[in-house]
């Protein structure tokens, strides 16, 4: 081996140098280590002094290759590969050993930590001699961009990159836009109407000349890569012809068919067979439900098409299916709310008057099914006394473990609504209560000036079976009140339940068909939780609003924005670099088994029927190595990790253990005879 | 299919009509009942708390004499707590090595072991609705029990603790009420259904168990059940021995009758009442008896159309 290795101990401050000993680290590589001809070590090796140092060396010493012992290569691999292509080495020509996270942040014993620093040093300088040149492939971006899903989150990034100037395709599995948000009545903490702030910006989304608007639609498969996705949707039949629609509604009125409307109203309101979810909907054009039609039930009625002034009813319309290309992607899929029925002590469902947070959010909304009126589930009486129940579903290890986020500040706001409407008692029983955004605090004082009582206990159950007097007729909301310590019933005339909230139902099927990851949870896991919380681990993929976790709306606005700004700077810039550690098949070693094709977990992998062998697109792999693996004929190699390097460092690691590595063997442990 | 069959102490005596019932829809529900031979008492629900070696030693006797008695794989009791008993310590021998081995050590004493795990402890109902099947019940059902309202009362040990691979929900159970469905009783919506009958409460503070009996007897009562199905002897014999007594201390009229989910069986099975036991009861079961196959108004098949002016919102599904 004629390679000059030059290597490069960090401080890290305190953090390595605390617990190893840099300096005899480095003075040990250069004097045990084939190949080392400079060792430094330095106190901060990622400052611009820090790069200068290596520069340097790489120019006077004439250094073949670089080994920095320092943090995670998640961190500062990029800087150190920039330093040393700046000093015109190659570079993946650049090696890191991980001595902050896998040494010196979870090493005790400091002789252990040398022991393990010294080990992961020679790794890295056995490998980095057999690593070879690469080149980054540079490959154009389409501007144009796909949201998935428009509530608020979607909303915000296609307008902003609209008024950018760029086109976007928006898809909606809905007949409407808006999302949750569209439900709700009134915002915490500042109290303006959801609709109010809303429909104007999904007004602006249906106007937009750069919004491709296809509601009604779903993805159905992604392949592709970033700046270059292929995408195919599925356009459901809306049995109406939007180009001769007027959206003047005279269907609706005459559709003889009404249906409770789970979806919008959340179940505590109807619709008609055709319809639209809300008088503001965008688009603005209804859908006629082929499930409750009594046309697709029985063949006649027809009364819509009689009616309609401009003959758009058209029973024989089919799904379409529509082929973009795009260049970056994001998700803003939202979130399903908790089902309650999972915890029956709570009786919803049996209880007429236990109502969810979302039926509580129709109730108070002057469009939604009472027009505002708070009443009981008789649709007349307003009640008394409310309780509001924390917490269900979520913090709960039977249910999910993660706080929803939202609940505690939703159910102040409930708690003011009731009490402006009704005059209603209201009590609400919390396990903490979290108000920690900006106002937030400010609002909790205001209920609490407003007469509204906090009960700090988790409920154990709602019944109608009554106990004590003043109990008959009421629900009994039971809980330990645990400042008190006392067991607490309260007699109520309606509950709310605060469920949780969950990752879509189809959280992982979505996650899968545009290749990203997801928590147990179903939450769409992003590529740092500080540093990138909008990007995701594949390139080109962004993720907004609640898909990622539970969160408020202003939140969601800010990941909404952030994601589009993302893709903003990666249009700007016009190509994107592609990685080259990736695998190559080799074309006279593969028997065309086609084992490869179905473990790619990026779809990266097609067969090529002419030739019977197996292809990889380098610009889909990521490098993962897992069909290097799997390959019954040692045809593929995985560029940068292939056996000659891993061995390598494998020998390097065990650098004290075989013999004949250049590094002294540390002396064989006596054997230790019987007496 | 073939079960170790443990009656359990209260099925000799104040449970006899359940032991009766049980034996008499066994056969036609298809399940071969082998009662264990020189079985003893489980400890009821005291042992537990006063010594801890011998009252899991008193059970995993049994366990043990049932695992040895020819290739019985699973073990069924009728009463809640011999069943809790029985699968807690299945269950706790498995899960703690400590308990598991002071256990065998004080088995050894007898000359018997056994190894957690080899038997799979179920309550009767467990197999009745879960191996037998409801739809099996179904198609053996001869008088259904039309028109009569029936209240489906688990009571705490039936559901509770959970162990893992639970039957039901631990707070809001349902296969009873499924079965009482199928053999074409009403059930009513019990909120009370898994709470405490008091256990021997009654023998240490009657006033404490008068107050868990009443709240259970008046929820019922509220539903107009005419009747409190059980799984449990011991509850059985809260509800119905100490019902003159919460009458008395309460100045309530309660006067519920309260039957073994297996006596329900029988009786939808067209089996004579006496056969099952019935008549044994202290608050007589004669007047339900003279309702069953009486002609109720069924519900209109189509829910009539709503009003213009109905203005109640819809109730949510479950």
């Amino acid at each position: 081996m004629t390679e000059k290795v030059g290597v490069y101990i960090c401080h890290c401050g305190s953090n390595i140098a605390g617990q190893v000993d840099v300096e005899g680290l480095a003075k040990w590589a250069k004097e045990n280590l084939d190949g080392v001809v400079v060792a430094r070590d330095y106190k901060f090796m990622c400052s611009s002094l820090g790069q200068e140092l290596i520069e340097d060396d790489i120019k006077n010493e004439g250094l073949t290759r670089v080994v920095v012992g320092a943090c995670s290569p998640h961190l500062h691999e990029k800087t150190f590969r920039r330093a040393c292509a700046n000093a015109g080495l190659n570079p993946y020509l650049c090696q890191m050993a991980s001595l902050r996270e896998q040494v010196s942040w979870v090493t005790e014993d400091k002789e252990l930590a040398n022991t393990k620093a010294k080990a992961l040093i020679s790794g890295a300088v056995h490998r980095v001699q057999f690593q070879k040149e690469l080149e980054a492939k540079e490959v154009p971006v389409n501007p144009n961009t796909l949201v998935v899903g428009a509530g608020i989150a979607g909303i915000q990034a296609s307008l902003e990159l609209a008024d950018a100037g760029y086109q976007v395709y928006l898809v909606e599995r809905e007949p409407s836009i808006g999302g949750h948000m569209a439900q709700f009545d009134k915002t915490f903490p500042t109290l303006d109407c959801a609709a109010c702030i809303l429909t104007p910006r999904m007004s602006d989304v249906g106007a937009h000349p750069n919004i491709n608007l296809l509601s009604y639609s779903e993805v159905e498969e992604v392949s592709g890569y970033v700046g270059n996705f292929d995408v195919r949707l599925r356009k459901r039949a809306r049995y109406i012809n939007e180009d001769d629609c007027t959206g003047c509604g005279i269907c609706i009125d005459k559709c003889p068919k009404k249906v409770i409307d789970d979806v919008f109203e959340a179940g505590l309101g109807y619709r008609k067979a055709v319809y639209r979810p809300f008088p503001q909907a965008v688009p603005k054009f209804p859908v006629i439900d082929t499930e409750s039609c009594i046309y697709f039930e029985r063949g006649t009625c027809k009364a819509c098409e009689k009616f309609c002034p401009t003959g758009a009813i058209d029973f024989e319309q089919e799904d379409t299916l529509l082929d973009l290309n795009v260049g970056n992607i994001i998700l803003a899929t939202g979130f399903d709310l908790f089902d309650v029925r999972r915890i029956p002590q709570y009786g919803y469902g049996r209880l007429a008057n236990v109502f969810t947070n979302l039926e509580f959010e129709r109730l108070c909304n002057a469009a939604g099914p009472t027009e505002g009126k708070v009443v009981m589930r008789d649709g007349v009486t307003q009640p008394k006394s409310v309780a509001i129940i924390h917490c269900v579903g979520s913090r709960d290890v039977h249910y999910n473990e993660y706080c929803s986020a939202v609940c505690c500040m939703a159910a102040l706001k409930f708690g003011h609504l009731v009490k402006e409407k009704t005059g209603a008692e209201v009590y609400s029983f919390y396990i903490d209560l979290r108000t920690n955004q900006k106002g937030y605090e400010e609002f909790y004082n205001r209920l609490l000036e407003e007469g509204m009582h906090f009960i700090r206990g988790r409920v154990a159950e709602v019944t109608d079976a009554a106990r004590m007097p003043g109990e008959e007729g009421k629900l009994i909301v039971q809980a330990e009140d645990t400042l008190l310590g006392k067991q607490r019933r309260i007699p109520v005339d309606m509950v709310i339940l605060m469920a949780g909230l969950e990752s879509r139902a189809d959280a992982h099927d979505v996650a899968l068909k545009f290749g990203i990851s997801c928590s147990m949870a179903g939450w769409f896991t992003e590529r740092h939780p500080k540093l990138a919380p909008v990007a995701t681990m594949t390139d080109g993929i962004f993720i907004a609003g609640t898909c990622q976790g539970p969160k408020d709306i202003p939140a969601t606005v800010a990941q909404g924005a952030a994601a589009s700004a993302r893709v903003q700077s990666m249009i700007t810039r016009g190509t994107v670099e592609i990685e080259p550690i990736v695998a190559t098949i080799h074309e006279e070693n593969c028997s065309g088994c086609r084992i490869c094709n179905d473990l790619c977990p990026f779809n990266a992998i097609d067969f090529d029927e002419e030739k019977k062998v197996s292809v990889i697109n380098q610009a889909l792999c990521k490098g993962c190595g897992t069909c290097v693996a799997a390959c019954p004929a040692q045809a593929i190699s995985g560029a940068h990790f292939n056996n000659d390097q891993i061995f390598a460092e494998i020998e390097g690691l065990l650098y004290d253990a075989v013999s004949g590595n250049g590094a002294k063997a540390a002396e064989p442990a006596k054997e230790s005879v019987p007496a | 299919m073939r079960y170790g069959y443990y009656p359990g102490c209260s099925l000799g005596s104040t449970a006899a009509p359940y032991d009766q019932s049980t034996k008499a829809i066994a056969k036609p529900l298809g399940l071969e009942l082998e009662e264990i031979h020189d079985w003893n008492c489980c400890g009821a629900t005291e042992y537990f708390s006063i010594q801890k070696t011998a009252a899991y030693a008193l059970v995993a006797r049994n366990l043990a004499l049932a695992a040895n008695q020819g290739g019985i794989t699973q073990l069924t009791a009728p009463c809640s707590a011999c069943y809790l008993n029985l699968r807690k310590t299945d269950n706790y021998m498995g899960k703690y090595p400590e308990i598991n081995a002071h256990t065998n050590e004080a088995l050894a004493a007898g000359g018997l072991s056994y190894k957690p795990g080899s038997l799979k402890v179920r309550h009767l109902l467990d197999v009745v609705v879960n191996d037998v099947g409801l739809d099996a019940i179904k198609e053996k059902v001869t008088s259904p029990l039309k028109g009569l309202r029936l209240a489906p009362y688990y009571g705490c040990l039936l559901v509770r603790p959970t162990l893992g691979e639970e039957v039901d929900d631990p707070e809001y159970p349902t296969h009873l009420d499924e079965l009482l469905d199928v053999v074409g009783a009403t059930v009513v919506d019990f909120p009370l259904k898994a709470h405490c009958c008091g256990g021997h409460m009654t023998q240490i503070s009657a006033d404490t168990a008068y107050e868990l009996i009443r709240r259970i007897l008046q929820n019922a009562d509220e539903y107009k059940a005419d009747a409190i199905v059980t799984v449990c002897p011991m509850c059985q014999l809260n509800l119905d021995a100490y019902q003159s007594q919460v009458n008395g201390h309460f100045g309530t009229s309660f006067n519920l009758p309260i039957l073994y989910f297996t006596q329900i069986i029988g009786l939808a099975f067209g089996m004579k009442p006496k056969e099952l036991g019935i008549g044994k009861e202290i608050v007589s079961a004669s007047p339900l008896l003279s309702k069953i196959g009486a002609e109720v108004e069924e519900p209109e098949a189509r829910p009539a159309r709503r009003r213009r002016d109905d203005k109640s919102l819809p109730m949510p599904k479950i």
